[in-house]
């Protein structure tokens, strides 16, 4: 045990030493891409390049709106396609025969690419934002779905038993005894519905439309403006990684006492 | 009898075949709602139309040579995910600090939208079969090296204490001990990264209009063919499910006995 506590620090100085190698390798073997000219110019910009772009996009208004226009529609999706996946996934999992009827259509619908429904989505909803929010929709509902039905399964015997012998109604059993219980689940369905959902209206604000982060990224790919592109890349990841880390620790956090 | 029909309709294939009738039922709605007018034929067409468009876009449109191209990408990019994603995997965890400093940074590749990437991807590698590739490889290369990584580190310690005790070398230690112990998580690593890898490859062939099945559905809504575009999202969602089942039962079979 005090052999552990010995180690700790030195242990987190060594992390942090090899991550500042890996970091420090990879930044110089990028701006000696940069410089050597093996790629077509600005295929790979210098860092200065790239750092000055990302400046440049987080004071520029225009990217808030686009970015505003985005985190609109993916907001929308979300609750659209999270309160679908969470109807969806109770009845399948409160329900063993319409499980067994309706839920092998979900997993198997879940992992196909759905970026593919996009010409139906605009045909539907039009080429603004409804095409764009649906495909969030399509996107999310599924690892909702699937995670809701699965931790409907999960919930103690006992709470629904608790819940009956009190006379809930089922508005009751659902806000009172089913959500509570699911937390967990349900969150971590929601952590990787919003990876989807970004991925889906993304690739569709990429495909078709005059609005958006993804329109901007490909607007910067028709105009060779790589540093912008990079930028906005970089900015992209950061967000996306950022809201996937705070609701895996909402989840976390949430699941912990109850563990 | 009437037991025995209501024990065969709550069974498990009493049900999927109600599940069935019921999808049959909608569509059946569909037609009739489309053929009343309720709803727009030149939105939605007639599901008998869409059925009888599967046929003709298979011998018009070249379906088994656009298939054939899509499982060359994928089969590529699977390649490609074995070698570098299980060997990164081993990389980490043979080096015990090197791991816990990448293994955040792994999982955070994991929640990245990667296939957004796809127009850098084409400024470097061109409007090409290596973009799609190159895409299907990054999009599922995270959950291969975390469930290598996992199924290593899991190994029981008893197993390499008997290594050790025959004092076999490394090399042996990782060739009949700790490789064999941890192929049921490399596999399940594996075949998440294929279903990632085939999800985005068909994804990106959509999007940049090249290559297999994707482009296809992109061709045909492009020429407002509409029971052919239907037709098209119909035949890449049934090869998508017959994927997915396919790697889950080649995962099973490859799985070792535990």
């Amino acid at each position: 045990m005090s052999a552990t506590r010995k180690s700790a620090p030195v242990l987190r100085r060594n992390l942090w030493l090899v991550r500042g190698a890996i970091v420090g390798t990879i930044l110089v073997a990028w701006e000696a891409l940069a410089a050597s000219g093996l790629l077509f110019r600005d295929v790979v910009p210098s860092l200065r390049a790239i750092g000055v772009a990302v400046q440049r996009l987080l004071v520029n208004p225009d990217f808030y709106a686009n970015l505003g226009a985005t985190a609109w529609e993916i907001g929308v999706a979300m609750l659209i396609g999270t309160l679908l996946g969470l109807a969806v996934g109770i009845l399948l999992g409160a329900n063993r025969f319409l499980s067994r009827a309706f839920e092998s259509l979900l997993l198997y619908l879940g992992p196909t690419p759905k970026i593919i429904f996009f010409p139906v989505m605009i045909m539907w909803f039009g080429v603004g934002a409804g095409s764009k929010i649906a495909m969030g929709v399509v996107s999310c509902f599924f690892p909702v779905a699937i995670s809701a039905a699965a931790g409907m399964r999960d919930i103690d015997r006992v709470l629904i038993r608790v819940g009956r012998s009190f006379r809930a109604s089922t508005w009751q059993m659902v806000t009172k005894v089913y959500l509570p219980a699911m937390r967990a689940p349900i969150l971590n369905g929601i952590r990787l519905g919003l990876g989807v959902a970004i991925i889906g209206t993304l690739l569709a604000e990429t495909k078709l439309s005059n609005r958006g982060v993804g329109y901007l990224i490909i607007q910067a790919y028709a105009t060779f403006d790589m540093p912008r592109m990079y930028a906005l890349l970089i900015v992209l990841f950061v967000l996306s990684i950022g809201a996937n880390a705070v609701i895996g620790r909402l989840g976390r956090g949430r699941a912990g006492p109850a563990a | 009898m009437t037991m025995s029909a209501k024990g065969f309709w709550t069974s498990t294939p009493g049900a999927r075949i109600f599940g069935l009738l019921v999808t049959l039922a909608v569509l059946g709605v569909v037609e009739a709602a489309i053929r009343a007018d309720i709803v727009n034929a030149f939105i939605v067409p007639l599901p008998s139309q869409i059925a009888a468009a599967i046929p003709r876009i298979v011998a018009e449109e070249n379906v088994l040579y656009r298939f054939w191209q899509t499982t060359q990408e994928i089969f590529a990019a699977s390649v490609l995910l074995a070698l570098v994603g299980v060997g990164l995997g081993v990389l980490l965890y043979s080096f015990r600090t090197l791991r816990l400093a990448c293994e955040t940074w792994v999982a955070a590749l994991a929640a990245a939208p990667v296939v957004l990437m796809y127009p850098l991807f084409l400024v470097i590698f061109g409007r090409s079969a290596t973009t799609i590739v190159m895409i299907g490889f990054a999009a599922g290369i995270a959950p291969v090296i975390l469930k290598t990584v996992e199924g290593l580190a899991g190994v029981r310690p008893v197993l390499i204490d008997v290594g050790r005790s025959f004092r076999v070398s490394p090399a042996q230690q990782f060739r009949l001990i700790l490789l064999p112990a941890a192929l049921s998580s490399v596999f399940v690593g594996l075949r998440l990264g294929l279903v990632f890898a085939m999800i985005n490859i068909v994804g990106v062939e959509f999007l940049i209009n090249f290559g297999g099945l994707g482009q296809l559905i992109n061709d045909l809504a492009e020429r407002y063919d509409l029971p052919g575009t239907y037709a098209a999202i119909c035949f890449v969602v049934a090869i998508s499910i017959v994927f997915y089942v396919m790697t889950g039962k080649v995962e099973r079979r490859l799985r070792p006995h535990q």
